[in-house]
């Protein structure tokens, strides 16, 4: 379903805050696959995630949604076929807007936006079906705005509405970082109803090495903007959340080695 | 009493420029200074054509025609420029002052002799009144021709006050909502905000035009200086319409804002009758529109004080 080649990113590239983003990625994901993507701070995890999405262009590589190259593709365009959940869970919604008008926008998803009332007459009761398991009474207040809700909520929304119309593939984006511990459950448990509903692919970045042990069929794990270690099938079901951590002091040992003095040992030993 | 249908006609002209920029003010969050150039633009067109001999109703029609392209020049700077928005609005008005001089050839067109919609109007008073000049309205007596004018100019305005508030409940209006209040979200659910944009500031400063076309053929003249100060005009109209209501949804908002255009006009014509300097209009002005902008959190405030008091009890 999505093939990353040779994926390469440098921001502010020659400048003192060069940051080498995405070092040649390569990564195939199967349909129905879930990805769990794990990784040390600045390894490129979401860096990863906003190339796939659109919300910048590589600076080399290729990438393809259902064999359809869509490098080049704007965020928008790309958006038809990717549902997206954010870090920040007041990024998913507009706040001014009701529950029931941002519902109804995600039902556009895809379709073109004409001179057709937004919310038709029979959503109403679709709308209360969809949001009524999420058990939070939401279905009564489909025409409060939005900003009153609490973050968790706005998040559970972001994700059903990310869903609505089932997506090619679905990122997430950290998204119960912000969350407490309690409401973080409640979205991770929602997130495997959703996924699991609709089969869904789906590539979610995560620091929480026990959700990527419980969630999912597969782990990547990035470092340095590559991909590290890549977990599939019974591997990826031996791990546990040790194993997990005996990798991350694996990668932190080998980079107490710096990357010329390695080059130095190479050259005199080898 | 001519003082107040006077001030309610122009209000209710005025009542388009305020819903202009409600749409880029509120709607977009963009603080568009093309809205000084558009209104102008929609006067010398509508005085143009109307002089030429045209119908003036296809003058009008091109009048916001015209305010359209201008917005939609805006949009473009903005979106596929990257120019910081209100440099965009900036650059457009600045050049449709010189598009205004040839439109018109001169700085200003005298219209009394001109077949205009207000023409089209006052002829409708003989349906209504038979061949009364003056009416007997509370105790005054009052021009039939002007409280014919009124009614038409207000019917004209409620019209597309519900056209707005049917449009912005359509899929593409309520995307464009959704682009002024996260562009982001918008986005990751397959909506070019770019184009919603530039769609948005182009039905705005259409109406804008539209707005100037009529309050030319009211006056009697397009000037080629009308526009200047315009756009606060339309901001005191917005926000003073927004301390008046209580609910914030959209139906509320755009009858908030004709409301905001007519009591302004109302307050600024008695503030003129008792006397005051024509030439404090604009302190007048920016002393309303800082009343307007704090009288909602007094208030509340007010409202508060009495809760705890009661509290205590």
């Amino acid at each position: 379903m999505l093939k990353i080649k040779n994926l390469y990113k440098t921001f502010n590239a020659g400048t003192a805050n060069e940051v080498k983003a995405l070092q040649g990625v390569n990564l195939d994901l199967a349909e129905g696959s879930f990805v769990c993507v794990l990784g040390t701070n600045g390894s490129g995890k979401s860096t990863l995630l906003n190339a796939v999405a659109g919300t910048f262009f590589p600076d080399f590589g290729e990438i393809f949604l259902d064999s359809e190259n869509i490098t080049k593709w704007p965020e928008h365009r790309r958006a038809m076929h990717i549902g997206r959940v954010f870090q920040n869970p007041f990024s998913g919604t507009a706040p001014d807007m009701t529950i029931a008008e941002n519902l109804a926008m995600a039902a556009q998803r895809g379709k073109s936006h004409g001179l057709g009332q937004a919310i038709k007459s029979n959503f109403l009761d679709e709308f209360s079906n969809r949001v009524k398991p999420l058990n939070m009474k939401l279905e009564e207040r489909l025409e409060n705005p939005i900003g009153k809700l609490s973050g968790g909520q706005r998040q559970a929304l972001t994700l059903i509405m990310a869903s609505w119309q089932k997506p090619k593939l679905l990122l997430l984006d950290e998204h119960t970082a912000a969350l407490d511990p309690k409401t973080a459950a409640k979205v991770i448990q929602l997130t495997e109803e959703v996924i699991k509903k609709d089969n869904l692919t789906t590539l979610m970045v995560t620091h929480s090495m026990q959700q990527a042990v419980n969630l999912g069929d597969r782990i990547l794990m990035m470092h340095n903007g590559k991909i590290a270690f890549d977990f599939t099938g019974s591997d990826k079901k031996r791990l546990k959340v040790n194993d997990l951590l005996a990798l991350f002091d694996e990668i932190r040992r080998k980079e107490q080695i710096d990357a010329s003095v390695s080059e130095l040992l190479v050259k005199s030993y080898v | 009493m001519t003082l107040l249908i006077g001030s309610l006609t122009i209000g209710f002209i005025l009542a388009l420029l305020a819903l202009g920029v409600f749409i880029s003010f509120r709607i977009f969050n963009f603080p568009d200074i093309t809205v000084e150039g558009s209104i102008t633009f929609g006067a010398s067109i509508a005085a143009a054509l109307i002089m030429a001999g045209w119908n003036p109703l296809l003058a009008t029609f091109l009048a916001f025609l015209g305010g359209m392209i201008a917005g939609a020049v805006t949009g473009i700077l903005h979106t596929k420029f990257k120019i910081n928005g209100l440099l965009a609005g900036i650059l457009v008005m600045t050049s449709l002052y010189s598009v205004n001089l040839h439109v018109m050839g001169k700085s200003n067109i005298p219209l009394m002799a001109g077949n205009t919609l207000f023409s089209w109007f006052e002829g409708l008073s003989p349906v209504f009144f038979g061949s009364t000049t003056n009416v007997d309205v509370l105790g005054w007596m009052v021009n039939a021709e002007d409280i014919v004018v009124m009614f038409c100019i207000l019917f004209i305005t409620i019209f597309f006050g519900i056209l707005l508030f049917w449009f912005f409940r359509t899929d593409i209006g309520t995307a464009m909502r959704a682009t002024g209040n996260n562009p982001q979200m918008i986005r990751a659910l397959g909506v070019n905000t770019q184009a919603m944009i530039i769609l948005g500031l182009a039905l705005s400063n259409g109406m804008i035009a539209v707005s100037g076309a009529l309050l030319a053929q009211y006056q009697g003249f397009a000037d080629v200086q009308m526009g200047l100060g315009m756009l606060v005009w339309g901001l005191a109209s917005v926000i003073i319409g927004e301390a008046l209501i209580t609910k914030k949804t959209l139906g509320f908002i755009i009858t908030g804002a004709i409301m905001g255009s007519l009591l302004f006009r109302l307050l600024v014509a008695i503030a003129l009758r008792w006397g005051m300097n024509p030439n404090d209009l604009k302190l007048i002005t920016a002393i309303f529109v800082f009343i307007a902008l704090i009288l909602p959190g007094l208030l509340e405030k007010t409202n508060k004080t009495k809760l705890s008091v009661n509290i205590k009890m």
